[in-house]
Formats: structure tokens, sequence, C-alpha cells
């Protein structure tokens, strides 16, 4: 693989059961390093696409590469160098921890198995229960031994399909914290999630799917594309006097007031801040505070999800 | 050759936690060991077909016995009845086996991660295949042995013991035999794709075991004759259906229709 070159690139990526369209005309682009998340609604194709990528589904029509084979032709090489956690952690509940991971060691030939499992027991916390029928871990357990397990190999790319679903929020936390440190190594992650305040922390961009590409970009990016930027000027007393000044201004598209706080839309808070935050005090305003609405990836999710609704109906 | 140790090695850790496959696997040979050790510790000692003479005997028994006495050509048709009981191991102990270890990676999620890395379909399928085989074999192989040395301290007649190691007796168990595994195992992996249960595709499966009794009833009421020629057709007529059945499987077997249609 070219060093430049993207992890993954999909193009076109399609893929159809019988009738049904999973995926359609998906065309992405994941750097090296990157936490990317696919989040869609249940159906959305979230599943088929990770598939498609992990070469265990091969497209329909389009193309896919991964670390730059191409799937459906290289699929032994791709299937090599990326590691999966599916929905379900699919652990062998008769074998121990160890003889779990051990098992994979020998399926994906990890030269240096046991220190491989060692360090992966223990940085997840389970060197202790290695020994232990996997059948009596707790929901959480299994799910850290299978990412374990998805690690074993030291991956280019690392997929995780949904990570903390039906987790309790201990386990969720236990399991959020490790995505981070791999993130802080540097490896390529593709997470796919309902968990979207999840997707908010983890993920550098993310891509709204259903079925068809909906938004793809950073999470702060998508929600200053979806709702602009929004600035709030905390004041000891609001007065329409101090809104009227501040939509005397062009690059003021919208202003509202909620109780003693003052919000204005702006194109660019950097520039224009310091110019409203003036005419604001010229105007008799005592400014307490000054913020930047922060609206929540949820709302980005719901406001897309809903214009997707219309347009089908339409 | 790793890979497919490493599944033999889990399917044995994963199905013989089952306490079923155990009772089926270890049962069934000893039940077929002990039954005609039982039946000759009753007859092959005692001086019942001392008074037969060949020609009380059907003509086909001419052929088989060649120039052992009357009483004693009745006592190696005894001896010999069971072989195609022991027939009847190889092909149930991996069916149990293939049922449980397939159905039970497909009711368990337990196959897409097994799938997404890079072992190929060929060395799952030779891995469950040879962990369901080996021990049918080994167990085919051990109860007649163990009968081999029973028959020796049963049955006085030197000859008609020795007649056990005959080339139909070790064609029948050393090559027929796994064969008859390598069959069972086919079925197994066919069925398993379409069901849910491992108990039901069992049950499917032990329908293919129908034709091994077909063939112990024929013997036992004289239709058939089990001789050399008998045996070896019934070999060539194995490989064949073993290489069709088992390309076959493989076809059932691809990863796609695995994840997509197994359901």
């Amino acid at each position: 693989m070219n060093k430049s070159e993207p992890v993954i690139i999909t193009r076109e990526l399609t893929r159809t059961f019988g009738q049904t369209l999973a995926v359609n005309q998906l065309s992405l682009v994941v750097e090296k390093g990157e936490v990317f998340g696919l989040l869609g609604p249940n159906g959305a194709g979230k599943t088929t696409t990770v598939r498609m990528l992990a070469a265990l589904l091969a497209p329909t029509s389009g193309e896919a590469r991964v670390a730059g084979f191409t799937v459906g032709v290289e699929d032994q090489e791709i299937r090599r160098i990326i590691g999966l956690l599916p929905e379900a952690p699919g652990l062998y509940d008769a074998l121990t921890a160890e003889q779990n991971l051990a098992f994979y060691g020998e399926m994906y030939g990890v030269e240096n198995k046991s220190q491989q499992i060692k360090r992966y027991l223990e940085l997840l916390g389970l060197w202790h229960r290695r020994f232990e029928p996997v059948g009596t871990f707790s929901k959480g357990m299994r799910q850290k031994l299978a990412i374990a397990r998805a690690l074993l190999h030291e991956p280019e790319v690392l997929f995780l399909d949904e990570p903390t679903s039906g987790l309790d929020p201990e386990a969720s936390r236990l399991v959020r914290d490790f995505i981070s440190e791999l993130k802080g190594e540097g490896r390529t992650i593709i997470l796919t999630t309902h968990n979207l305040e999840e997707a908010d922390r983890l993920c550098d961009r993310i891509a709204v799917i259903s079925g068809h590409l909906l938004a793809l970009d950073s999470p702060q990016v998508l929600r200053r594309k979806i709702f602009g930027r929004k600035v709030v000027f905390h004041v000891v007393k609001a007065s329409q006097v101090m809104v009227d000044e501040l939509e005397k201004f062009d690059f003021v598209t919208e202003t509202q007031i909620v109780d003693n706080k003052i919000l204005a839309a702006v194109e660019n808070p950097e520039e224009h801040n310091p110019i409203l935050v003036r005419a604001l005090v010229d105007n008799g305003a005592e400014i307490q505070f000054v913020g930047e609405l922060r609206r929540r990836l949820e709302d980005v999710y719901l406001e897309l999800m809903g214009a997707e609704k219309e347009r089908d109906h339409e | 050759m790793n890979r497919i140790r490493a599944i033999i090695i889990k399917e044995w850790r994963e199905v013989f936690k089952n306490k079923f496959v155990i009772f089926t696997v270890s049962f069934l040979p000893l039940m077929i060991t002990a039954l005609p050790l039982v039946t000759l510790y009753f007859t092959g000692g005692s001086e019942d077909f001392s008074g037969l003479s060949s020609a009380d005997l059907p003509p086909q028994f001419a052929s088989l016995c060649g120039e052992l006495s009357g009483g004693d050509c009745m006592l190696y048709y005894l001896v010999t009845q069971f072989i195609l009981l022991f027939m009847m191991v190889p092909v149930i102990v991996p069916m149990t086996i293939a049922s449980y270890s397939i159905v039970g990676e497909k009711t368990t999620r337990t196959l897409e991660p097994l799938l997404a890395s890079p072992v190929s379909t060929l060395e799952i399928l030779i891995g469950k295949g040879l962990a369901g085989v080996i021990p049918a074999v080994l167990s085919t192989w051990g109860g007649y042995l163990l009968y081999a040395a029973g028959a020796f301290l049963m049955v006085d007649n030197r000859v008609v013991v020795s007649k056990l190691f005959d080339p139909v007796w070790m064609i029948a168990i050393f090559v027929v035999g796994p064969l008859l595994s390598l069959f069972g195992v086919s079925i197994s992996v066919m069925i398993s794709s379409r069901v849910n249960d491992p108990r039901v595709a069992e049950q499917i499966s032990g329908i293919f075991v129908l034709p091994v009794l077909g063939l112990f009833i024929g013997q036992m009421t004289g239709l058939i004759l089990l001789n050399e020629r008998f045996i070896l057709w019934m070999a060539a007529v194995l490989v064949i259906l073993d290489a069709v059945l088992f390309s076959f499987a493989i076809q059932v077997f691809q990863r796609e229709t695995i994840l997509s249609r197994w359901k």
C-alpha cells in the first residue's frame, strides 16, 4: 500500500440481498489513524458495509479497497490485516479465555502468540481469569475478550460493530476508554454504533448512512453544517434593544432571547464575537459569559433522519 | 496444517463438553462391540453347530467358507455377521459431532469472527470433518480390536478366529470405515446448513444410516453375502460418493451464504 493512500476507499459500493438494497452507492475515504464512525438506524446497512470491508460479503457493484487490497479480489490478504469485533462477540463458551485467544492466534498465524495473549489479557484486565471458561464471563468481560481477539494479530484496520451494545454503563465506559487508548496508538478504527455520545467522543469523522450516505464529516463540522454556529451571551438583564443592535450586523443571521441569554447565529464567531461583545457593552449589557451553543450529535442525527424521512415521503 | 490442528482441538474441547455427544460417541461403539461378544459368549464356545454339515447350509456359504466344516462355517458366518454392525459406528459418530459443531457455531454466532480470519473454507471443513472422523474411526478400530480379542478368547477354533483378519475385514474396517465417516460428515455439513437445532440435524442425518442398516439386515436374512468383492464395490462406490458429497458440502459452506442465508 502506498503510504499516502487512504486505508479505506469505497466507490459507489452497493450490496443487495435479493430485491432488498442494503447498501446503495456508498463512497467513503478513511485515512490512516482515523477513528471513523458509521451511524444509522437499524437496517441502514452499517453491518453490511463492515462485512463487505472485512471481506465477508462481496459487493454487488462498486469497489472497495482496504489497505491497498481490493475487496472481492484479494480477500485473504484483507482478512490477514484487519481485526473484527462483530455485533455478537462470538466466543467459544466451553473454552477458557486463553484457549479462545490461542485458537485465533493459530488462525491468524501469530508468531509470538503467548506474549500477545498475555499482553492483551493484561491490558483488558482479564489475565487473572485466563483459565476460566468464557461461559462464566459477564457480558462486559466477553466483549473485552472479543476486542482482545480482534487485536491479537495487530491489525492495520480494526472494525468494531456496536462495541458497547448491551453493556452496563461501567462496562461501556471500560470499553470506550480502551478504544480511546487504541485511538491514541494511532490505529485506524471503523466504529459502528447507535450510541451517539460515544461516536461524538471517539470519532474523528462520522458517516451517517441510511442505505446511502446522508452526511460525512467530523462531528463538529456536521453540527455547523446542519445547525450553523450560535453564540450565547449570558447577560445580567437582556433587552430587545440589545438584540436589535446585534441584528444590524449582516453576519448575524438569527437572534433570540431566552431568559437572560441572547442567542445569535453567526458565520464566524472567532472573528465576529469581539464586535458583538463591544456592541452589547455599548448598549448597556453586563456580560457574564460568552460561549458557543453546543448541539448534541443526537440533534444532528435526528435532523438528518427527519430530512431523509421527508424525502422518502415525497 | 496448524490451523486444521487448532480447529480439531477446539472442536473436541467444545463438543466433548456436551453430555449427549459423549453419550452417543461412547455408548454406541461400546454397545456394538458388546452385542456380538455377548452373542459369541452364548454360542461360540458351545457345540451347537458341531452337528452341521456343509450340505445343511445355503449354497452361497460354500464360497464364503472354503474348506471349513459345516459347523465351523456357521460359526464363521456368525462371527462375520457383525462387520456391518461395526460399519454403523463411523457413520453415526461423526454425524453427531459434525451436527453439534456446525449448528452449534450457528446458534452461538461464533462463525462470523472465524470467517473473518484468514482461515480458508477448506481448512475449516477439513478441521471440522476430521474432528468427527478421527474419534469415529478410532472407536470403530478400537471396537473391532476388542471384538477380535473377545472372539479369540471365546471361540476355540483358531481358523475361524483368524478369518477375522481376512482381507474382507481389513478392507471393511480400515478402508470402508473411514470412507463411511467422511460420508457421515459430508451429509451433516449439508443438513446443518439448513437447520438451527443440532438434534434436528442429527435426526435428519440419521436417515442416512438406514442403507448401512439395510445391508446388515440383508446379510442377516441371507439376501446379501458379505465377501471381498462386495466390500471392494462398497469402497469404490463410497470413494465416488464421498468425493461428490464433500465437494457439494464445500459448495454449501460458502462464507457469504453462511452469513447472509444461514438463519
